[in-house]
C-alpha cells in the first residue's frame, strides 16, 4: 500500500468548521489507511489499523520518544501514566487501580450506585416546569466532576476553581502554534501548576490521616509494589481529574443529541430501561467523547499495513474514524442500540485502555435514563447545536432542549 | 442432505444428538438454536445436573472462595433440549444413526455433535487409587471432594505431575499455607506445554513460593496406612514424602473408548475433523453428518503446517462448538473454517500465564518484552524462523500482537525494540522433552492394495 498525503483532509477535520460532522470526512481519510503528513506526522484511520497500534509494543505514549515534539504537548513534572509506558506506566496503573476497580476494590462502582443516583436526581429536580435547559451546564458538566471530585475527595467548595483549571488545560491540550494565540498555551501551563499545587495541599493533609477517598488510600497504601511518591499522587490525581471531567460530559450530552435525533430510539429508552446498556455501547461507537489519540511515538522502525513509520515519528489515532469503519461494523453509520457486534474504540484498547469505562459508562446509563424519563416532550433547539473547539474530545459546549408544551 | 431444500427442511424439524455434554456441548446446543434450529435437540451426558466450567475447579474452588455447585456456566438463551443425564453413551451406530446409551436405549439423529472431552488420567495402580487421601480433579465432585481434604489442614500435600493444573493446585496449597511436594517427571514444571526456559521460570517462582519442587523424578509408590489412608509416598531415586493427600495431575485421557466400534477415526489422540469440524472416518475420509468439537476434537490448523492439534482449552472448546454448529446447519458452500489461534491462560502463585499460538511447534524462544526476574514478560517462540507462538507472564495486554505476528507468519526473532527491553533478547533453543516421551504405539493396519481396495482398520492395543 503507498501512503498519499491528505494533508487536506486532517487540516479539514481540524478545523472548527467540521466539527459539528466530522464523520464524511473520517470516510476520505480512511481511504489512505496510514497517511503521512507533511511534518513527517502519520494518520491512522481505520480500525484494524489503528487496533494494532494500540496493541503494538514497538510504540509509545511517552511524548519524550518523539523526535519533534509540539510544544504544549510536554508536561513538566511527572508525567501520568497515561504518558508513560512499561514498566513505569504499569507499576502505576497498577497501584491507581487498586484503589478503582476489582480484584482489589470490587464493589468500587456498584457500591457508588446510589450516590449517582441521588446526584443525578438532584439535578433533574431542577428541571420540572423549567420550559428551557442546557443539557451541558444543567446536567452532563456538572454531574461526572461532582463524582469524581467525591472519588479523590476534593472538597465541593473547591470546585469551581477546578472548573476554572480545567478549562484552562483542556483548551491548551490540541494548542496550535500556527493558529492560536500563545496566551492559550501560557494558561494552560499555568492551570497545570495550579492544579497541582492544589492537590498537593490536599495530599499533604492526608498523610497520616486516612480517609475512604482515593488520595487518602494512595498516599497510605501498603500493597506488594509499595508506594506512589506524592509527585506520582498528584501526576495520578490530576490525570484521573481531568479524564474523569472532559470525556464523561461529551457521553451526556452526545448521547442526548443522538436521542432527540433519533427519536422512536428515545421512546423506547423510556419503554425499557434496560436498552440504555447497549445504547451506551452504542453511543461509544457512534459519537465518542474521545475522537483522536492525538500522541504515540514510534519507538522504533514499524510497518504498519505495508506502509514503514520512522522511529521518533508522532502517529495520531483516529479512533472516532476506526469506529465508523465499515471494514469492520456492519451499516456503521447507523445508530443502532441493538447492535451485538459492537467492539469499538471508544476507551482505546490495549495497555492504555481507559481506566475510568466501568464508571463512566454507569454514570451515562444513569444520566441518560433518568434524563428521558424526567423531561417532558423534549426538543432540540439548534441541530446542530454550537460545539467545543477540540477536535480530540469533541462535544458540543451548549444543548439546549426545550420541554412542555410547544 | 445435500440440496438446499432438505437443509431447510433438516433446520426446520431435524434431530440433532449432542453426546458430551459440558461446555463445548451447550454451547453448541445455544449456537445451533441461535442459528434457527428448531428440531428436536437430545443432550446426552453422563455427569448428572447442570453444565458447570472446569477452569475455576483448580482454582477458586480449591481455595474454598466459590463453592464447587456455583460454577454453572452461564446460559446465553434456552437451548430447548431434551436432557439425557447421568448415562454415557456406549456407541455409535453410523449404518442406523443413532446413539446407543449403557442403559440400553437408542437415541436416532440426523446429525449428531461428539463433545466427550476428556477424563483425568487415573493413578496407575487401582488400589493405591483408591486409598482415602489420593485425588483427581476433574469434576465438580473431584474438587469438592479435594477442597474439604484441603480445608481439614492436611500436614503435606503431594502434587503428582506439574503441568498447568498440578501446578495450580500447588499455588493453592501455598495460598492456604498447606505444605506441598511437587513431583515432576520432567526437569521443570510446564516444560511440556511451554519449554524448557519458561519451565525455569516456572520453577523459580514455585519454590520462590515454599514449594518442595522435585524434578527428574518419578513417583513409584503411594503407600497406605492399616486404615486404608494415605501415608507416604516413595520415588524412584529411593527418597520418600510423608503426604496425607495426593493429587495426580497426570494430564487426560481423551473420552473416545465408546466410539470403539463406530468407524470413525478415533482414538487415544481424540477424533480427527476437518477444520469444519466434521469427523473423519477411519480412513481419513470427511463424514457428514457427524461433527466433533472440544478437548476430544483433533483439528487441523493451516497456520502449523495443517498438523491435526488437540487443544485442552477453554477458549477453543466454545470456538469449536460455534463452528460446529454452524456448519451442522449449514449447505457445503457457507461453510465455517474453525481457524481461530489457540489461546489459554491459567493463574498460579499470583501470576497470571496466557499463552497464544502452539508453543510446542517452536525450535527456539526469545524473552521480548519486560522482565524475567520480575515475572512479568513476553517470550515469543519460532519455528525455522517464523513466530509460532507467544507466552505472558502478568503481561497478557500484548498478547493480540503476537497474535498479528504468527498469524502473518512474521520472522523470528521479533526485530526492533519496545520502550521494555529485556535485559537479554538472544533466543534460545526452546528444548522440550524429546519425542520420545510422546511418542505413541501404531493404531491402525492399512490393508488392500487397488485404490479401490484400500482401507485403515484400527488397531487397538492394551494400555
Ligand atoms: C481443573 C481444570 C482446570 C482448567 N483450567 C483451564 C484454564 O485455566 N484455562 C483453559 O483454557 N482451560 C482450562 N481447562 C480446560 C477446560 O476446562 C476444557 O478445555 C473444557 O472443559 C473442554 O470442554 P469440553 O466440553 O470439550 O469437555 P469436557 O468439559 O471434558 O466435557 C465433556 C463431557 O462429556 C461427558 N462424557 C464423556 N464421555 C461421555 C459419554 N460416553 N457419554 C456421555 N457423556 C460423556 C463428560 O462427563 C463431560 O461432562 C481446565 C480443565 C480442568 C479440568
Ligand atoms: C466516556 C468517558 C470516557 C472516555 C470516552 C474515555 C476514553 C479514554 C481513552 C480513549 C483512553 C486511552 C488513551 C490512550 O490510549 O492514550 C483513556 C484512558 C484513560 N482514562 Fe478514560 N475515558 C472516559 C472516562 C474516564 C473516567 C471517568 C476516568 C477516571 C475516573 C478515566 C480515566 C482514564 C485513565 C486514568 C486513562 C489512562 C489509562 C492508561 O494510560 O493506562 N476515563 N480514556
Amino acid at each position: 500500500m503507498t501512503t498519499t498525503q491528505t494533508p487536506d483532509t486532517l487540516r479539514r477535520i481540524l478545523d472548527y468548521s467540521s466539527r459539528a460532522d466530522p464523520y464524511p470526512l473520517y470516510a476520505e481519510l480512511r481511504e489512505t489507511p496510514v497517511a503521512r503528513q507533511e511534518d513527517g506526522s502519520f494518520v491512522i484511520s481505520t480500525y484494524r489499523e489503528i487496533s494494532d497500534i494500540l496493541h503494538n509494543p514497538h510504540l509509545s505514549s511517552d511524548t519524550r520518544n518523539l523526535s519533534c515534539p509540539t510544544e504544549g504537548m510536554q508536561a513538566e513534572g511527572t508525567p501520568a501514566f497515561i504518558n508513560l509506558d512499561p514498566p513505569e506506566h504499569d507499576r502505576l496503573r497498577r497501584l491507581a487501580m487498586r484503589h478503582f476497580g476489582p480484584p482489589h476494590t470490587p464493589g468500587l462502582v456498584t457500591g457508588m450506585e446510589g450516590a449517582l443516583t441521588t446526584a443525578v436526581g438532584h439535578l433533574i429536580d431542577d428541571f420540572a416546569g423549567k420550559e428551557r435547559i442546557d443539557v451541558v451546564d444543567d446536567f452532563a458538566y456538572p454531574f461526572p466532576v461532582a463524582v469524581i471530585c467525591h472519588l479523590l475527595g476534593v472538597p465541593r467548595e473547591d470546585e469551581p476553581r477546578f472548573h476554572r483549571w480545567v478549562d484552562d488545560l483542556i483548551n491548551s491540550i490540541d494548542y496550535n502554534p500556527k493558529t492560536d494565540p500563545k496566551e492559550k498555551l501560557d494558561k494552560g501551563v499555568q492551570a497545570r501548576k495550579d492544579l497541582r499545587q492544589y492537590l498537593g495541599g490536599l495530599l499533604e493533609r492526608r498523610h497520616g490521616h486516612p480517609g475512604d477517598d482515593l488520595l487518602s488510600r494512595l498516599a497510605n497504601d501498603d500493597g506488594p509494589d509499595g508506594r506512589m511518591t506524592d509527585e506520582e499522587i498528584v501526576a495520578t490525581a490530576n490525570l484521573l481529574l481531568i479524564a474523569g471531567h472532559e470525556t464523561t460530559v461529551n457521553l451526556i450530552t452526545n448521547g442526548m443529541l443522538t436521542l432527540l435525533r433519533h427519536p422512536h430510539v428515545l421512546q423506547r429508552l423510556c419503554e425499557e430501561p434496560d436498552l440504555v446498556v447497549p445504547l451506551v455501547e452504542e453511543l461509544l461507537r457512534y459519537e465518542p467523547p474521545v475522537h483522536i489519540i492525538p500522541w504515540r511515538a514510534a519507538y522504533s522502525d514499524i510497518t504498519v499495513a505495508g506502509t514503514t513509520i520512522p522511529k521518533g515519528a508522532q502517529i495520531m489515532l483516529m479512533l472516532a474514524s476506526g469506529s465508523r469503519d465499515p471494514n469492520r461494523f456492519h451499516d456503521p453509520d447507523r445508530f443502532d442500540p441493538d447492535r451485538r457486534d459492537n467492539q469499538h474504540l471508544g476507551f482505546g484498547s490495549g495497555i492504555h485502555l481507559c481506566f475510568g469505562g466501568p464508571l463512566a459508562r454507569r454514570e451515562a446509563q444513569i444520566a441518560l435514563g433518568q434524563l428521558v424519563r424526567h423531561l417532558d416532550r423534549p426538543r432540540l433547539v439548534a441541530d446542530p447545536p454550537p460545539y467545543r473547539r477540540s477536535p480530540v474530545l469533541r462535544g458540543p459546549i451548549h444543548l439546549y432542549v426545550e420541554q412542555g408544551a410547544a | 442432505m445435500t440440496s438446499a431444500d432438505n437443509l431447510q427442511a433438516f433446520k426446520r424439524a431435524g434431530r440433532i444428538v449432542v453426546v458430551g455434554a459440558s461446555l463445548a456441548g451447550l454451547r453448541a446446543a445455544e449456537a445451533l438454536r441461535g442459528e434457527g434450529f428448531t428440531g428436536s435437540l437430545t443432550m446426552i451426558g453422563d455427569e448428572l445436573g447442570e453444565p458447570y466450567d472446569r477452569p475455576p475447579l483448580s482454582k477458586q474452588v480449591l481455595t474454598g472462595w466459590v463453592p464447587a455447585d456455583n460454577t454453572k456456566l452461564p446460559r446465553r438463551r434456552d437451548v430447548d433440549a431434551e436432557w439425557l443425564l447421568g448415562v454415557p453413551a456406549s456407541g455409535l451406530d453410523l449404518a442406523n444413526n443413532h446413539v446407543r446409551l449403557a442403559d440400553g436405549r437408542e437415541v436416532p439423529f440426523d446429525r449428531v455433535l461428539i463433545s466427550t472431552g476428556v477424563r483425568a488420567r487415573p493413578w496407575f495402580v487401582e488400589s493405591e487409587a483408591a486409598l482415602d487421601g489420593v485425588f483427581v480433579v476433574r469434576t465438580r465432585e473431584h474438587a469438592e471432594a479435594l477442597q474439604r481434604a484441603l480445608a481439614a489442614g492436611p500436614s503435606r500435600v503431594l502434587v503428582i505431575g506439574a503441568g498447568f493444573t498440578g501446578s495450580e493446585i500447588a499455588s493453592v496449597c501455598r495460598e492456604r499455607d498447606i505444605p506441598v511436594t511437587v513431583a515432576e517427571l520432567a526437569p521443570a514444571p510446564l516444560v511440556g506445554a511451554l519449554g524448557a526456559m519458561i519451565g525455569d521460570v516456572a520453577a523459580d517462582v514455585q519454590r520462590a513460593h515454599g514449594v518442595d519442587l522435585r524434578c527428574g523424578v518419578k513417583v513409584t509408590q503411594l503407600e497406605g496406612d492399616a486404615q486404608g489412608r494415605l501415608r507416604r509416598a516413595h520415588f524412584d531415586d529411593g527418597t520418600t514424602v510423608d503426604a496425607d493427600v495426593a493429587v495426580v495431575a497426570l494430564g487426560g485421557i481423551r473420552n473416545t473408548d465408546w466410539l470403539r466400534d463406530s468407524g470413525l477415526a478415533a482414538g487415544v489422540w481424540g477424533i480427527a475433523c476437518d477444520t469444519g469440524c466434521r469427523a473423519l472416518d477411519l480412513n481419513g475420509l470427511v463424514t457428514d453428518d457427524v461433527f466433533v468439537a472440544g478437548d476430544v476434537a483433533r483439528c487441523p490448523n493451516p497456520i502449523y503446517e495443517y498438523r491435526l492439534i488437540s487443544l485442552e482449552h477453554w477458549a477453543n472448546a466454545v470456538e469449536q462448538a460455534e463452528v460446529a454448529a454452524h456448519n451442522m446447519v449449514s449447505g457445503q458452500a457457507d461453510r465455517w473454517p474453525h481457524l481461530t489461534l489457540p489461546l489459554f491462560w491459567s493463574i498460579q502463585f499470583g501470576i497470571n500465564i496466557k499463552s497464544v499460538g502452539v508453543p510446542t511447534f517452536a525450535d527456539e524462544v526469545v524473552v521480548t518484552q519486560g522482565s524475567v526476574p520480575d515475572h512479568r514478560f513476553v517470550a515469543a517462540y519460532g519455528y525455522r524462523g517464523r513466530v509460532t507462538a507467544a507466552v505472558s507472564f502478568n503481561n497478557a495486554k500484548w498478547l493480540d500482537h503476537y497474535r498479528r505476528l504468527i498469524e502473518t507468519a512474521a520472522p523470528f526473532p521479533p526485530p526492533c525494540p519496545t520502550p521494555d527491553q529485556p535485559a537479554d533478547t538472544k533466543p534460545v533453543p526452546v528444548d522440550f522433552p524429546g519425542p520420545a516421551l510422546l511418542a505413541q504405539g501404531a493404531t491402525v493396519v492399512v490393508t488392500g492394495h487397488d485404490p479401490s481396495e484400500r482401507r485403515v482398520t484400527a488397531a487397538y492395543q492394551h494400555r
